[in-house]
């Protein structure tokens, strides 16, 4: 039973004027924004080269050529090679992968704990909600380097136990976030009038709650990708994350850090990537923030 | 007179107000509603007057149970709300409708006209889905929408449009008593009137009941058969709305009426304001005996003893003054 599109033939005579919703609406704002635009393009350029980029080339990621060391940018290997004779392009597609599949992984994961645990809390109030936001505030206190260190003595160093590391803290922000804007949305008289009309609750949370909760949440969906990346690049810079021969940005970030005296490149390409990333999605994000913020919109 | 079709006995909404977390103390109650009886006929249109924090809205919220009834009676055509159960509520809201204060907040902002008014049509199966954008054009015809707008999203339309829309959503279910909680005070005063006369004429033609709340009794005395002003959760005057407005009884009433301003300039100056010192008593700690004893330009010491009841005065009145005879 959604209430969409009515089927045609309409008992209008004259023609049915199509309204800008507001998430179309949204969608003409963003497309104004330039850095916004910018940050799309280099993430889908990014990604693309990423998943693609590493089928197209000739070498693998632990390939090494130890007579040729660290090879300057250039000829057969564009952005050169590190002291072992590793392609740096190819590390860093790959690494990239590492990275951007982290980052999108605990978010996610970030995502639906937080969105389910907060709109329960905000939904249902009262002593459930105090106890849920208590128990987070206690999650929130804990010392998150510890936290994942002591996983990693437990359990050994993997990947997957690192998104679920990463998203098990961050899920506590997006919790927090859609609690207050269920809460908010709660209290307002549309919310009211659906259950004067005596809508289910199911039917109020879905339809009513949650599509007014859904910008926000995009937000800071765009937003936690970059602070988990940068997350799992200090882990690999600590040691604690991605173990060579597998690459990730971090790890890049960490091994030419160690030789940026004498190979400069080793430093300069990966940070440069990375950096660039972080900046696309935090313009992607502060841009989604202003085209979908209600209160800047024409009401 | 006919037997009304919706009738309050003693009405309360009393607001436990808690402090502390996990283990909350009951440190008070804040007295929203306190005690309303109130009946309204078929095709009545009923004001309901009161400053700010009175209770009008927690009255309009707790007939539409959409807050929790302390005490008392809400019947609607026989059947008391208060103690309905989910199945029997849900029947009954088909009766009962309710127009929010503010149309900017009253409508989903990611709902379009037909999605907004197509929903109660399709969850109350109040008729077969084919024929719903029918039925959505014609409510929009009803309340003076062109229905090729019904693929609009409310940011599009106006205060005055958007209160329409929230006017055709109450109407979707044909019901019988819609109760209007300051259905323009959130609009410009052109806006006002156009919407006051909508509400008006569709009552007549629907043979509609009104509950027709408002701060301010000169929107109210256009629209009203009869007039209940309210005064901290309990009503202290009743009765046929020109009556009630030319002949205050009780003192509040009478102050409320001073505060009409008038179109002309020369009776304007010369209208004597009554003005009350003080603000309304807070609803937690009411005073003692009559509730307005504090600002009662007319209140003695037998005002403090016991709170005067809504008493009959007259055929048609009732007004809750201890000293009626004597002011």
């Amino acid at each position: 039973m959604v209430a969409s599109s009515p089927p045609l033939p309409l008992p209008v005579t004259e023609p049915i004027e199509r309204g800008l919703s507001p998430w179309h609406d949204a969608w003409l704002r963003l497309r104004k924004n330039k850095l916004a635009v910018f940050g799309m393009a280099a993430l889908a350029v990014t990604t693309l080269a990423c998943v693609l980029g590493p089928l197209l080339m000739h070498y693998g990621y632990e390939e090494q050529n130890l007579d040729l060391g660290a090879a300057r940018p250039g000829g057969a290997h564009w952005l050169g090679t590190d002291t072992l004779g590793r392609d740096l392009l190819v590390r860093l597609l790959y690494g990239g992968r590492v990275s951007l599949g982290v980052g999108l992984a605990a978010t996610f994961v970030a995502l639906t704990i937080g969105v389910v645990y907060g709109a329960i809390a905000g939904y249902f109030g009262g002593k459930l909600d105090a106890v849920m936001m208590r128990t987070v505030d206690i999650m929130y206190s804990l010392p998150f380097p510890i936290f994942v260190i002591l996983l990693m003595v437990f359990f050994g160093r993997n990947i997957i136990l690192l998104f679920v590391a990463i998203g098990a803290v961050e899920w506590l922000t997006m919790a927090r976030i859609v609690r207050g804007q269920v809460m908010a949305i709660k209290k307002m008289e549309f919310i009211e009038a659906a259950r004067a009309l005596g809508l289910g609750r199911r039917r109020i949370i879905f339809r009513h709650i949650l599509p007014n909760v859904l910008g926000p949440i995009i937000v800071y969906t765009t937003l936690t990708i970059p602070g988990v990346m940068l997350l799992e690049a200090f882990l690999s810079f600590l040691g604690l994350g991605v173990q060579p021969p597998m690459s990730s940005w971090g790890v890049l970030i960490k091994d030419g850090a160690e030789k940026m005296e004498e190979f400069s490149w080793l430093l300069i390409f990966p940070g440069a990537v990375f950096s660039l990333t972080l900046f696309s999605l935090n313009f992607l994000g502060d841009g989604l923030r202003d085209a979908l913020d209600v209160r800047s919109s024409k009401d | 007179m006919s037997s009304p079709i919706l009738e309050l006995t003693d009405v309360k909404t009393h607001f436990p107000i808690s402090s502390g977390f996990l283990f909350r103390r009951h440190v008070g109650t804040v007295k929203a509603v306190d005690g309303v009886t109130l009946s309204v006929q078929r095709g009545e249109v009923l004001g309901l007057v009161g400053e700010s924090g009175c209770g009008k809205s927690t009255l309009a919220r707790t007939i539409m149970q959409l807050v929790p009834t302390t005490a008392g009676a809400v019947v609607l055509q026989g059947r008391n709300l208060a103690a309905a159960t989910t199945g029997e509520l849900l029947a009954a809201r088909r009766d009962l409708q309710m127009v929010f204060q503010d149309p900017y907040a009253s409508l989903n902002p990611r709902m379009t006209v037909f999605a907004t008014l197509a929903e109660p049509l399709l969850v109350h199966r109040v008729c077969p889905p084919a024929d719903v954008p029918a039925r959505v054009a014609e409510l929009m015809r009803t309340v003076g929408l062109a229905p090729r707008f019904m693929q609009k999203y409310p940011h599009e339309f106006s205060g005055g449009q958007r209160q329409r829309i929230a006017i055709a959503r109450a109407l979707a279910l044909e019901p019988k008593v819609i109760i209007a909680d300051e259905p323009v005070s959130a609009l410009d005063v052109s806006i006002q009137a156009q919407i006051l006369n909508l509400l008006a004429q569709l009552c007549r033609k629907m043979n509609l009941s009104l509950i027709f709340i408002a701060h301010d009794l000169s929107v109210v005395k256009h629209i009203s058969d009869r007039v209940a002003v309210m005064y901290l959760g309990k009503i202290v005057e009743l009765g046929p709305a020109l009556d009630v407005i030319e002949h205050p009884r009780h003192p509040y009433t009478r102050a409320l009426v001073s505060a009409i301003p008038t179109p002309n300039p020369d009776v304007e100056r010369a209208r004597q304001r009554i003005m009350l010192p003080g603000d309304p008593p807070s609803p937690i700690h009411p005073p003692a005996g009559c509730a307005f004893h504090p600002r009662c330009p007319h209140a003695q010491e037998k005002c403090q003893l016991a709170v005067p009841p809504l008493a009959p005065d007259g055929p048609t009145r009732e007004v809750a003054c201890g000293r009626l005879s004597e002011i």
